[in-house]
């Protein structure tokens, strides 16, 4: 049960004799304050002859002199605006409304504004908003305030004005219609209706005008397989929240698989209710979100994943299709597929299998079971990438068929596999353009490099799925000369109506009755949308060719992460320190692989002394591309024989040096399919990770993570009784054992007055996305410290997301496991898989912030009462009280202080976005900016609550019980994390407080924190 | 006792002196006031049968919004309006212009022209003798102008009390003076008078000197030491508390803008220019749009020179609604916006650190707080200055006596009761409800 297993974040604390662990484990600063680094470097330090009175003259001087100098108060201006506009009012935040589309990310979002700087990202939480900003969009305000964008139209690297530009485009157009010449049109997947007429219109001027829509992470495959049986090109949309057993093969749909923003509908299934919450098998070679949120993961290869699905479709149609055995883990698979036949239409099927039949037989399946969570009438148009149109393209450009080339919103260079000869192409093209908010790789080879406008400065509509059809409003002026390339298109075609009154007339036929006003208001409008009839399939077909997969050679899946994406925020600091919620490592990617692997070609990762993370490397080589100087990781649960690559890294363009991190896994996108086969040689060197995951380690204290399994709490519940799963801790009173919440070392206060704030993070409904931690990030100023820093444990996130591995280890789940296990080659995998705990973990997310313990123990050690609670929860910071003895930090049982050790603003040792003026544009003026030597932690978003208070005083009125607000709470789409007031019985967090499955963090030790969690239960079934 | 006659008549003839010199310069000073007074304030009505007494309160009703007797505003100059014009046609434009102009009457047509063909409201209320009133009121002849007191305006004097220190400071050295020399010719006549009578003074007994005789008593020094140290920490602490504090800070802004005509003359809310202070943290500047809401009409300062609250010249104040127009982009003569705007850098007087939060819509709004409270008798104030120390112990005290305003605020009244009961007080003060955290102001 719940004690009886053991936890642990890295590999290397399953190494019992590591010093490293045991030095991290009593060692709150893993290194000394480097005193060399701010005096010099050692040598220089022993060879001065600065003795110790002289420092102490310097410092009694510099002291006196700075002292004189503060005398002189500074003159500070302050300009009014000439005329005020009518909506803003300085110091009062104004929202808008708007839906981002970026060919990666589509979602509506509300855009916090402060004096008409965009400063945040929110959900747009009306009913039919299609939500889920993950990371990405959170972080992309950040993008719009970067220094490095292209900041004017260059015409053959020199800058020009846009009358040449169009000037010029317009003659390549005429001349190629006059010619007979190829116009190509290549986007990103604009799914914006008013675009693709512009295009359209085009063509009708231009005649031999072709559009070809590429998607740099490409779902071609799973577009094809959809047209195949729906006749039109889009991807089915799931909602798992109607399913009760989920099975997928390869499918990260937690993460970015498809465009992602399921995990809302998943999270509602996985509460457990009355007994029941949903089944997740997930079949799969990386560690993904999805797997480690699953119930059962079974670890495959390619193959092996393709013979799943096989194995899943006899099951479920009864079909006979003769397929191999997968091996050890075939029992799994069986017993995945009758459970799945078993939910019926209360089952579904994914797969992100790269593959055309595996695509277009989980459609079958699906259909086969008549699945309540398959939605094919809704479809998500967010996906339109043709491969093969683009393979034909780089083709067409090399012969000189091309001539002329318009790029909107892609990067081939960088993206494509084959980018040497789509360059060689470029060369053959008459006149190419990129239209982009970057000089990036593709737009430093182009003739013309059009600035484009940023999302946030542009007007667009945006079809994200049949039903929906969205606005995209600016939210602020155009910062640099920047066009968006619907205006530039309005003008090659002649039209000079402007592109604000072209949508404004298109979209009218598409707002259903809403006004124009309401719909850019709402940001949105749900349209219905009748079903969509499949077409006849012969799925058996698929099945019997995915039956004859077979693996020969390492299988390598590129994959995105969650941070990165496809790369094109990759100058976004926010988005580089965020650790990966699996491997925790930030600023990198990295060729993950199994243990068995590691040791068969001798990769390691060990932790030097000061707990950093260190790993070898390897060259990768698929077909003929080869990619030196990968590092590699050891990643738990990984499928022996698969090896895995993140997109997004490994860019040189338009980045700040710091930014330049990692390797281009689309060097061997080949053909753009993520499933390849590969091989891996090991070569010299070592790399140093910004691994976060031995850092602030559990100090020991196991009990800081509960799951449980479903069998178990519904036992208990029965019985009554939660101690059963959810014990509470007992100690030691007057030698008698007794339950730590009824012993307390201090007075408690009356907490019933006022507000009393509770944060609750559910472990169920956590998947681990990190959206809260980038919304923390914007909403708090956080700084960025920079990958060597990280290495140090410096990191400044107030909110971390642990990731928990655990594996059943004591003798009685030992023995569970062994008893169940069937026939001779069950037991031996058994055997197998019990010597070691690494093979395949379960996957526990925590998201820690400060605790705001009633009882803080960091509050009783401060020598200058810089941190004190209040009585509404919340444990204050006074960062200007702050001396910066670090007591608080030594203190806390959390580690969730984080101390400045420089000076992260306004610092070129940190060149950041806090470093230049237009990246400071993002902060927000309600919060402090900290200094160096100060202490910061989670205040849990005190201007938050606080301008929630004075909004009801104003008005006169009680708090609503959901009107509380954190910034994580109102970013966590899967309601895993909910804030509020308990003192108001109406509220969540009231009653969540009461429910059987709460605990507290650490309760042996008397803290009483304000955020509780909530026991994982893991479906056994 | 005797002698003391003499040297108290001398004073008093001092004092009578110095007396007589002050009325002197008093009634000099109301003399020049007087001289300088408007000559000419009644003027006889020209021509024309009306009341130019009715016709001016009318006038003011109706047409000041936008026109003025002597300057174009929306609309034309009006002084002697009934000389261009006759009556009748007069009649018919002021009742309903528009259709004037549609007549196609050419005097109607090149008026309207030449005012961006903004149509002027009719008035049909007014009957002819009214507008025979207004007529009157217009034809009266322009007062003479004003001489002006100095061609520099800025620098003028100030005269509280008709006298100026330093005349007073003058008279008082002559005293002074006065007496040294008395002094001086005393004691030469008596060291005339011992010589005459050839007396001896005997000399006196030469002891210690005195701070010899100080060093030597060690207590006395100790007792010093300690008082000067005390006294210089005493002083040190107090120079080194209000570093930083800012009470009194009265910078020169690059418009002069008194509050005190504006709050105080005019009597115009605080709220109606810092609005935003009703639901923003910050108070806000006003806006130049603001400004001119009024400003559009009130292009030259109008107090009248012996007004108590008007301190600079008339040119001056002019000069400084003139800035204003450069700054907005506002042509007087044309009454158009140029599109050229200059935004007007003031110079901020309270200023707290980042650190804190303040938020103004708190204070105002729900608590009701008076501006004053914070920043002083901003009314009497010609030149806008930090009445308030701002430091965290002033803002503490208040929030320690000051009682929130629970009254009428649906917020509070199941946490004023839940309070009240709990600390057995019927009134809460800001301190009792939270107000005294570090995490309310710091974050």
């Amino acid at each position: 049960m719940a004690s009886n297993k053991k936890y642990w974040k890295s590999v290397e604390e399953l190494n019992e004799n590591s010093s490293i662990v045991e030095a991290l484990q009593s060692n709150e600063f893993v290194e000394q304050i480097p005193v060399d680094e701010f005096l010099g470097d050692k040598e220089n330090l022993s060879n001065s002859s600065t003795s110790r009175r002289d420092f102490l003259k310097y410092v009694g001087f510099s002291t006196a002199a700075a002292s004189l100098a503060a005398c002189e108060g500074p003159v500070i201006k302050s300009i009014p605006y000439v005329v005020q506009p009518e909506e803003i009012i300085p110091g009062v935040a104004d929202y808008y409304a708007t839906t981002i589309a970026d060919g990666y990310d589509f979602a509506n979002i509300l855009i916090k504004t402060r004096e008409g700087r965009p400063i945040k990202v929110e959900n747009n939480t009306s009913a039919g908003a299609v939500t889920g900003a993950n990371a990405r969009v959170h972080a992309s305000v950040l993008s719009l305030y970067d220094n490095l964008r292209l900041k004017n139209p260059k015409i053959d690297k020199k800058e020009a004005s846009w009358n040449d530009v169009h000037a010029k485009v317009k003659a390549s157009l005429a001349e190629a219609k006059a010619k007979g010449g190829q116009v190509v049109v290549l986007t990103n997947t604009t799914a914006s209706p008013s675009t693709d007429k512009l295009i359209s219109d085009l063509a009708t001027k231009y005649t031999n005008v072709k559009h070809i829509i590429y998607d740099a992470i490409s779902d071609s495959n799973a577009l094809d397989a959809f047209q195949a049986v729906y006749g039109f090109r889009g991807l089915a949309n799931y909602n798992f929240a109607n399913a009760d057993t989920i099975v997928s093969v390869g499918a990260d749909f937690l993460g970015d698989w498809q465009g992602g923003g399921f995990d809302a509908g998943y999270a509602k299934g996985r509460i457990p209710k009355n007994g029941k919450m949903s089944k997740h098998i997930q079949i799969e070679a990386n560690m993904s979100l999805a797997g480690a949120n699953a119930d059962k993961r079974i670890p495959l290869t390619i193959a092996g994943q393709k013979l799943a699905l096989v194995k899943l479709y006899n099951a479920v149609t009864g079909s006979n299709v003769s397929v191999a055995s997968v091996g050890a883990l075939d029992k799994d698979v069986e017993k995945a597929a009758q459970q799945l036949k078993a939910a019926g239409s209360k089952g579904v099927v994914v797969t992100g299998l790269d593959d055309f039949d595996a695509q277009y037989l989980v459609l079958g399946i699906n259909l086969a079971l008549k699945s309540e969570a398959f939605n094919p009438s809704d479809a998500k148009l967010t996906r339109k990438g043709d491969a093969k149109a683009v393979a034909q393209l780089v083709a067409d450009m090399n012969a000189g068929k091309v001539h002329t080339l318009i790029m909107s919103g892609v990067n081939p260079v960088y993206t494509l596999a084959n980018s040497k000869e789509f360059v060689a192409g470029l060369g053959k093209v008459k006149l190419s353009v990129s239209f982009s908010t970057k000089e990036d790789e593709t737009a430093v080879k182009t003739t013309i490099a059009a600035a484009a406008s940023h999302y946030l400065e542009s007007w667009n509509d945006v079809a994200i799925t049949r039903s929906n059809y969205s606005i995209a409003q600016p939210t602020i002026r155009p910062l640099f000369n920047t066009k968006q390339f619907q205006e530039a298109l309005l003008s090659w075609n002649d039209n000079a109506t402007p592109y604000y009154d072209f949508l404004k007339g298109f979209a009218a036929a598409n707002l259903g009755g809403k006004s124009w006003n309401q719909a850019v208001h709402d940001g949105f409008v749900v349209t219905a949308v009748g079903n969509v009839a499949a077409q006849a399939g012969n799925f058996g077909a698929s099945a019997t060719k995915l039956s004859a997969a077979k693996s020969n050679g390492l299988d390598l899946v590129l994959y995105s992460k969650v941070g990165m994406g496809d790369g094109q925020q990759a100058n976004n600091p926010w988005l580089q320190e965020f650790p990966d919620p699996i491997t925790r490592v930030s600023w990198d990617n990295y060729v993950t692989v199994s243990k068995a692997d590691a040791e068969k070609y001798k990769l390691e990762n060990f932790n030097v002394a000061n707990g950093g993370l260190n790993g070898s490397y390897v060259s990768i080589k698929v077909g003929n591309a080869t990619l030196e100087n990968v590092p590699v990781i050891i990643q738990p649960g990984q499928a022996a024989g698969t090896i895995g690559l993140a997109f997004g890294y490994g860019r040189k363009e338009a980045l700040k040096d710091e930014m330049q991190t990692g390797v281009n896994a689309y060097t061997l996108y080949a053909n753009g399919n993520a499933n390849q086969t590969a091989s891996v040689t090991l070569t010299d060197g070592e790399h140093e990770f910004a691994c976060v995951q031995l850092q602030r380690t559990l100090m020991g204290r196991g009990d800081i993570v509960k799951d449980t399994t479903l069998s178990i709490f519904n036992k208990a519940n029965e019985a009554g009784d939660k101690e059963i799963y959810n014990p509470t801790p007992v100690v030691s009173l007057d030698h008698k054992e007794v339950a730590a919440t009824s012993v307390d070392l201090w007075a408690s206060f009356d907490r019933t007055t006022g507000h009393h704030f509770n944060l609750s993070i559910d472990l169920n409904a956590c998947t681990g996305c990190g959206a809260c931690v980038i919304a923390c990030h914007a909403e708090n100023n956080v700084p960025v410290v920079g990958k060597t820093e990280i290495r140090r444990s410096r990191d400044m996130h107030w909110l971390r997301i642990d990731r928990y591995y655990s594996s059943e280890e004591t003798f009685a789940g030992d023995i569970t496991t062994k008893n169940s296990s069937e026939g001779l080659t069950g037991t031996i995998s058994t055997f197998q898989e019990l010597e070691d705990p690494s093979a395949n973990p379960q996957v526990v997310f925590q998201p820690v912030m400060c605790q705001h313990c009633n009882h803080a123990p960091c509050e009783t050690v401060c020598p200058v009462a810089a941190t004190s609670h209040s009585r509404q929860g919340q444990n204050h910071m006074a960062y200007n009280r702050c001396v910066g003895t670090r007591y608080c930090a030594n203190n806390c049982p959390y580690k969730v202080r984080r101390f400045n050790w420089f000076l992260y603003n306004k610092n070129d040792e940190f060149d950041y976005h806090m470093n230049d003026d237009l990246g400071r544009m993002v902060l927000n003026p309600d919060v402090n900016v900290r200094s160096r030597g100060v202490m910061e932690k989670c205040s849990m978003c005190i201007q938050m609550t606080q301008a929630t208070i004075l909004k009801a005083k104003k008005e006169g009125k009680e708090v609503g019980k959901d009107d509380f607000q954190t910034a994580c709470s109102a970013a966590c789409t899967s309601g895993a994390m909910i804030f509020g007031d308990v003192n108001n019985a109406e509220s969540d967090v009231a009653q969540l407080l009461e429910d059987d499955r709460m605990y507290h963090l650490l309760e042996s030790i008397g803290t009483k924190p304000n955020v509780m969690y909530h026991v994982k239960v893991r479906n056994d079934k | 006792m005797k002698k003391l006659g003499n040297p108290k008549s001398f004073s008093k003839t001092i004092f009578s002196l110095a007396l007589s010199a002050f009325f002197a310069v008093g009634v000099s000073a109301q003399e020049a006031v007087a001289a300088a007074a408007p000559a000419a304030t009644a003027a006889a009505p020209a021509t024309g049968s009306g009341d130019p007494v009715k016709g001016k309160e009318l006038f003011n009703t109706n047409c000041a919004a936008c026109h003025k007797l002597d300057a174009k505003m929306t609309g034309p100059a009006l002084r002697g309006v009934g000389d261009k014009y006759d009556k009748e046609w007069l009649y018919k434009w002021i009742k309903n212009s528009s259709d004037l102009i549609k007549s196609g009457d050419a005097k109607a047509v090149k008026v309207y022209e030449e005012f961006a063909k903004a149509n002027m409201t009719a008035f049909p209320q007014l009957s002819n003798g009214d507008i025979d009133n207004i007529i009157a009121y217009t034809m009266e002849v322009a007062p003479a102008a004003e001489t002006p007191k100095s061609a520099t305006g800025g620098t003028a004097e100030k005269s509280e009390g008709g006298i100026s220190n330093n005349l007073i400071l003058g008279v008082l050295a002559f005293v002074l003076g006065i007496l040294v020399f008395m002094l001086v010719t005393v004691k030469r006549l008596l060291k005339n008078v011992i010589e005459s009578k050839g007396l001896e003074v005997a000399e006196a007994p030469k002891g210690l000197p005195f701070w010899k005789a100080f060093v030597k008593n060690q207590f006395l020094m100790v007792v010093t030491a300690i008082l000067f140290l005390l006294i210089s920490a005493y002083f040190m602490y107090g120079y080194f508390m209000q570093i930083g504090v800012d009470k009194g800070y009265e910078p020169i802004q690059p418009i002069h803008y008194s509050h005190k005509i504006h709050a105080g003359e005019n009597g115009i809310d605080c709220k109606y220019c810092h609005s935003s202070a009703r639901v923003s943290k910050n108070a806000g500047i006003p806006s130049l749009n603001v400004c001119m809401n009024c400003h559009k009409n009130i292009a030259e300062f109008q107090g009248s020179k012996d007004s108590t609250y008007v301190e600079y010249t008339k040119e001056f104040y002019t000069g400084e609604i003139q800035k204003l127009y450069d700054a907005v982009g506002w042509d007087k003569a044309t009454q158009k916006y140029t599109g050229k705007t200059k935004p007007v850098k003031w110079v901020r007087i309270h200023n707290l650190p980042d650190f804190v939060y303040f938020n103004h819509s708190q204070h105002v709004t729900v608590g009701g707080i008076e501006c004053q409270k914070c920043h002083g008798k901003v009314e009497s104030f010609e030149v806008m200055k930090q009445d308030q120390p701002l430091t965290m112990g002033w803002c503490i005290n208040c929030h320690r006596e000051t009682n929130v305003k629970v009254e009428d605020n649906g917020y509070y009244k199941k946490i004023h009761e839940q309070l009240s009961k709990k600390l057995g007080v019927d009134k809460l003060t800001a301190a009792q409800m939270g107000g005294l955290e570090c995490g309310k102001c710091h974050y």
